[in-house]
């Protein structure tokens, strides 16, 4: 993994930001493809290096989620593709919080019958605290039970709804 | 390698070890939601041990990638912690050792959060939030299990018992540690001890198990002097690589 590199480079021109991202809008992450890979806060700058260069910072959802260099693959492929020469750099500090999932993220997880993170992580101290009532991205009930802290990725656990008797997913708060 | 380089490769060589461990349990775990969560546990230890590894590669200079310093290093040049090395045995068993393991790591990466060395402040920012999650599981299953029948109580009870003197070496101090603390770069050992403790203690109490004292006894993995289960685990783990050298995905 390649560190964190110091800034280089500087913030593309408004009508150039705005092209790159409207083409990483349309770049959708690999595990959870109703999200683009803005929507899920992964990606942390975008700046223009004097060679012409674009630089995208990326960071990581958890540190050994498989996703990650997929990612970072796709956002230099779709870069590409639009004619521009693209690099991504690893960022890991502040480290990735599902605080940064958008709010027009958070709405399309419910829609793709994912419970969106429950609450905003001010302290990571809370992660120890009991269980918050996740509510069934189906019929909305809050009569909801975990059943494992892990689900099929590692952002995700398991939940039960008691009301409607459906599985979901539900994206944990980190 | 400097102390520097022998203090980060030590905690990565601990978390590359019992991610390698829980991956045996892929396919074979008593449900399909332990075989997630145990096999999501070692995912973030691969992660974070490749973050770590990389950087001990960078620290000593010589231009070894993670991939060396994981796959072409020979048993008694592994730094870890002899307690990770340790066979699964049954589920309750696993669950003890990760337990045990959680609450040290958690313990080591609140405190490393404080050191001088930016880098490995910025991997413990990273990995402190992972192990969070990881303890929460392990507990809940100690609690499960520990305060469950009297089969599931026997059973980890016994585990712990047996895993116990292993745990002497994670807070023993040595030189390496000794310079790393003066130097304001991490934790001596023995500094993990009281917050470790505490925490195993409550745990315990709700799981109705009986902590064993603390003996004397000491391992030494992190000085490179293993049991003798560490050898199979790296002939499983390095086969691939040492078949066909520099193979990539």
């Amino acid at each position: 993994m390649v560190a964190a590199a110091a800034p280089i480079g500087a913030e593309p021109p408004p009508a150039m930001l705005a092209k790159l991202r409207l083409i990483l809008a349309g770049v959708p992450d690999p595990e959870i493809p109703v999200l683009s890979v803005l929507d899920l806060g992964v990606v942390r700058h975008l700046r223009e290096r004097a060679d012409g260069t674009i630089e995208v910072g990326v960071s990581p959802t958890y540190s050994g989620c498989p996703a990650t260099p997929v990612i970072k693959a796709d956002i230099v492929q779709a870069l590409t593709r639009d004619g521009f020469r693209a690099v991504t750099v690893d960022v890991l500090s502040p480290p990735w919080t599902s605080d940064w999932i958008s709010e027009e993220g958070r709405r399309k997880l419910v829609e793709f019958g994912i419970a969106p993170p429950a609450q905003a992580v001010t302290s990571a101290r809370q992660l120890l605290q009991p269980d918050l009532a996740i509510a069934c991205p189906r019929c909305n009930s809050t009569d909801t039970k975990k059943q494992s802290e892990f689900g099929s990725t590692p952002c995700k656990a398991l939940y039960r709804c008691e009301s409607c008797l459906e599985p979901f997913d539900y994206f944990k708060c980190i | 390698m400097t102390p520097h380089c022998l203090y980060v490769l030590r905690i990565a060589d601990t978390s590359l070890i019992l991610a390698q461990r829980l991956g045996e349990w892929v396919g074979h775990a008593p449900a399909i939601e332990e075989d997630l969560g145990l096999a999501n546990v070692s995912l973030d230890l691969l992660g974070q041990a490749r973050m770590l590894m990389s950087y001990a590669g960078e620290l000593e200079g010589r231009g070894r990638s993670e991939d060396d310093l994981a796959y072409l290093r020979e048993e008694s040049e592994f730094l870890n912690a002899t307690l990770v090395e340790q066979p699964n045995g049954d589920f309750g068993q696993t669950v003890v050792r990760q337990f045990l393991v959680d609450a040290w790591q958690l313990e080591l990466y609140e405190q490393l959060l404080e050191s001088k060395d930016p880098r490995l402040a910025e991997i413990a920012a990273k990995a402190v939030k992972e192990t969070r999650y990881h303890l929460r599981y392990s507990a809940g299953w100690l609690v499960r299990l520990g305060d469950g029948t009297d089969e599931s109580h026997a059973r980890v009870q016994d585990a712990l018992t047996r895993l116990w003197p292993l745990t002497g070496e994670l807070f023993s101090t040595d030189e390496v540690d000794r310079e790393i603390a003066q130097a304001g770069i991490g934790p001596a050992a023995e500094a993990l001890l009281p917050g470790w403790s505490a925490r195993v203690a409550a745990v315990f109490a709700e799981a109705r198990l009986a902590a064993p004292v603390m003996t004397p006894f000491r391992w030494h993995g992190k000085q490179g002097r293993h049991s003798e289960h560490l050898g199979f685990v790296l002939a499983e783990m390095q086969s691939l690589h040492r078949a066909h050298p520099g193979a990539t995905w």
